[in-house]
């Protein structure tokens, strides 16, 4: 049946659709459902990292001094420096107060020790956001963790400023005339580990985030609660740790107990800020798992059979480059999936 | 037996918890609209295929006529929600973006029911819980279908069809679903409110209609008052009344069975396929007035809401009245409205014209204010992976989202898109502001036209 304009239902202006007595008719708009979101953004929930971070950061200050707050900081400006350039650079709109950078920054700085030069944070720093991140096209692109893409680079471009015995001063008084738990570990089986109390509280000498565990649970504990990570990575982390260390130690390749591996080197902080980067971890749930276990067990092995004392750094990246396929191979079965049935046909 | 909140409720996994929003109307009791000076009554209001229009323009018609038959099986047939003369049939374009041929109705000055009456005539009486066995199974399906009856929760789907017994799939549970997840909507709460009675006669009818064994009405634990007078009016009837978790979207149909029966629907499936078959609290409230009183659905209750309406309401009003006349019986508009939605906020449609008529489907007017919409822009997805948290579906939203907008067909059907219901729970939890329901749309389109090559 065809029908002329006149038959249409008349469609009101929006005035119309107010009644005579109702005050003058607001501006309606449309869109698509839902009409409703949460509060939190990319922005609060990188701002709720930072906070995450507060604890190391405070425990830090309090047993490395200005050395702490020089490279923190030295490697936040430079991140955030070099992020506003290249954001300029590629025409985009500046993306420095999403705090994404500044999280790079501070894992970055407290992933040092605090004797490492000012050039050293500086380049890694930079390293982190341009290698990092905007050769991928920036924020929600990389492959591989900004930091830990930058430390690695210092670590092999400055050999002696990052090993292990960068972080000794024999000068000093106090821990940092001692070498770190896993390098004098690595050196002599058992000898000088610092007890458990001590790797707990971080009264150890390491690189400048990593030796108070208790600082890094409350910080992770917090991002937990806020869902700034997912809990299952970290969990992943430290039971792949466990795992590991527990066969290691029965094979009797490493000395360490169980509780001593968990508790000593970054492997605490990087199970919480490192390898729950949103980005650089899988999706899936089940993938989330895979990945956090395969770092935990990398870590412990790199610790035990390489020549480095730790393994966090390494450990990210090379799970960060298995996130693609791991991605691939745990796509969820959505509610109510059955397999195709095959014999159709038959 | 007034239990109200219950921890623990049973629930289905994941999913949100978008805010209740409920305030604005769950303390108005239901007031009936005073009859439009014109009513336009769609053709279509219904999952299914068209109606035929059985008037021709300047036909008297009374209250409760038939007015456009029912093509089909799936299909079911309007009334008149209102005595006077017929008109000219016409277009309307409803929220939905539908363009559907209506049924202009002059109502006449003097009706034969308005105002308490009507409400009455609805909810109020005797409603039995005992010898409903005296109607035949096909009898009460029948009735379904002759009054037009189709699912009031939203997506209309005509009731007939799932009260008929299918002696492949037999159906050994009925499901009653008085969650109303939907934030904002409070219509369905006031009905078991104030009138439980019927609800309860109808899924008793239902239960015998279907051959279930079982009855089980589920029911968001947000609202006690509800939770008290079902279960007053369902005591020592087989109807048990379960109290879920308060968690959108525990109304969407998969969600709800498996919150109540641990079961899943298939992909692609329906809920028969589970031994199940799920029918509106409201919708079971118009089965028993049709069956026992043989009155077709003529009207429904509309929640009018928001912090945009100046007296948010429960108005039980003729199908075919405008968004226009229910917001003016509602105070009209305030200033700070933004935005007028067909339904809820989670998966209504902004409407665009509000000449538009209200539907068998049209469950609320929800007003928002540009304080409920500020928009944020979209950023770069950073993989937080909330959307998956969120999907009671179990898919990977923000991969759907961008094979979307790659246009990778490939892609939108090994991440499952198609088991994609659109809730928003995905969208609503994005930190990115990503508008991944938005693009889910459009990858759908892009598979079926993959697919059809």
């Amino acid at each position: 049946m065809a029908r002329t304009p006149a038959e249409v239902l008349p469609t009101a202006p929006q005035q119309a659709g107010s009644p005579p007595q109702a005050p003058a008719a607001p501006a309606l708009e449309v869109g698509p459902s839902p009409h409703l979101g949460t509060s939190a953004t990319t922005a609060t929930i990188m701002r709720d990292v930072l906070i995450g971070l507060t604890p190391v950061m405070v425990m830090s200050v309090w047993f490395f001094g200005w050395a702490a707050i020089v490279q923190v900081g030295l490697c936040v400006l430079t991140c955030l420096g070099v992020e506003a350039a290249l954001t300029a650079a590629r025409g985009r709109s500046l993306t420095i107060m999403d705090g994404s950078a500044a999280i790079t920054g501070v894992i970055l700085g407290l992933s040092l020790p605090w004797s490492s030069p000012w050039y050293v944070a500086v380049i890694g720093a930079a390293v982190a956001i341009g290698l990092g991140k905007w050769v991928f096209g920036g924020l929600g692109f990389n492959i591989f963790n900004p930091a830990m893409v930058g430390r690695a680079f210092v670590m092999l471009s400055f050999a002696a400023a990052l090993g292990a015995s960068a972080f000794v001063d024999p000068d000093a008084l106090g821990v940092l005339s001692q070498a770190t738990p896993l390098a004098a570990a690595k050196e002599a089986a058992g000898a000088g580990l610092p007890s458990l109390t001590a790797l707990l509280a971080g009264a150890h000498n390491g690189s400048l985030g990593e030796t108070s565990i208790l600082a890094a649970l409350l910080g992770g504990a917090w991002l937990i609660w806020r869902r700034a990570a997912v809990w299952q990575i970290p969990a992943a982390v430290l039971a792949g740790a466990a795992a590991m260390a527990l066969a290691c130690r029965l094979a009797g390749f490493t000395s360490l107990t169980v509780p001593e591996q968990l508790f000593s080197g970054a492997l605490v902080f990087g199970a919480f800020f490192i390898a729950t980067d949103p980005v650089t971890s899988p999706i899936t749930p089940r993938g989330r798992w895979i990945f956090g276990v395969g770092i935990g067990v990398f870590v412990v092995m790199i610790r035990v059979f390489s020549s480095y004392p730790g393994g966090v750094m390494f450990a990210v990246l090379i799970m960060n480059a298995a996130v693609p396929v791991i991605n691939r191979w745990t796509i969820p079965q959505p509610l109510g999936w059955r397999p195709k049935p095959q014999e159709a046909k038959a | 037996m007034s239990t109200t909140a219950t921890k623990n409720a049973a629930t289905f996994a994941r999913g949100i918890h978008p805010g209740e929003h409920k305030q604005w109307a769950s303390d108005a009791a239901i007031e009936v609209l005073p009859t439009p000076a014109a009513l336009h009554i769609a053709l279509l209001q219904h999952t299914g295929a068209p109606c035929v229009a059985t008037v021709k323009p300047r036909d008297p018609v009374a209250l409760g006529d038939v007015i456009g038959e029912a093509q089909g099986f799936i299909s079911a047939p309007v009334h008149a929600s209102a005595s006077g003369k017929a008109a000219k049939e016409a277009m309307a374009t409803l929220p939905n973006g539908r363009h559907v041929p209506v049924i202009p109705i002059k109502p006449d000055p003097e009706q034969p029911l308005s105002g308490r009456e009507l409400y009455e005539d609805h909810f109020g009486g005797v409603w039995p819980t005992t010898g409903l066995d005296q109607y035949e199974p096909k009898a009460i399906a029948d009735a379904a279908r002759a009054a037009g009856l189709v699912g009031l929760g939203g997506a209309a789907f005509p009731t007939h069809v799932k009260l008929l017994r299918n002696e492949k799939k037999p159906i050994d549970t009925l499901v009653i679903n008085g969650c109303e997840c939907e934030p904002f909507l409070t219509a369905d709460d006031r009905l078991m409110t104030e009138a439980p009675a019927p609800i309860v006669t109808g899924a008793l009818l239902a239960l015998h209609a279907t051959g279930a064994r079982r009855a089980v009405l589920g029911i968001e634990d947000n609202k006690p008052r509800a939770i008290a007078s079902l279960r007053a009016a369902a005591a020592g009837t087989p109807l048990q009344i379960q109290p879920l978790e308060t968690k959108y979207p525990q109304g969407s149909e998969k969600q709800l069975i498996d919150a109540l029966t641990g079961r899943k629907v298939p992909l692609g499936g329906l809920p028969l396929d589970v031994g199940v078959v799920v029918i509106n609290v409201t919708t079971a409230a118009a089965l028993a007035r049709a069956v026992l009183r043989g009155k077709p659905l003529t009207h429904r209750i509309v929640t009018v809401t928001g912090g945009g309406i100046a007296q948010p309401r429960n108005v039980l009003a003729p199908i075919g009245a405008s968004f226009t006349d229910l917001i003016a019986f509602c105070g009209g508009l305030l200033p700070e409205a933004a935005r007028v939605i067909a339904g809820g906020p989670m998966m209504g449609f902004a409407v665009g014209d509000l000449a538009a008529p209200v539907t068998k489907g049209t469950s609320g007017i929800t007003v928002m204010t540009r304080a409920d919409l500020a928009a944020a822009d979209e950023t770069s997805c950073v993989r937080c992976g909330r959307c998956v948290d969120a999907c009671p579906m179990n898919l990977l939203p923000t991969r759907l989202a961008l094979a979307a907008r790659a246009g990778r067909a490939d892609l939108l059907d090994r991440y499952h898109i198609m088991a994609c219901m659109e809730c928003g729970s995905c969208a609503w939890s994005c930190p990115a502001r990503l508008p991944l329901v938005q693009l889910v749309r459009v990858g759908k389109l892009q598979l079926r036209a993959a697919q059809s090559k």
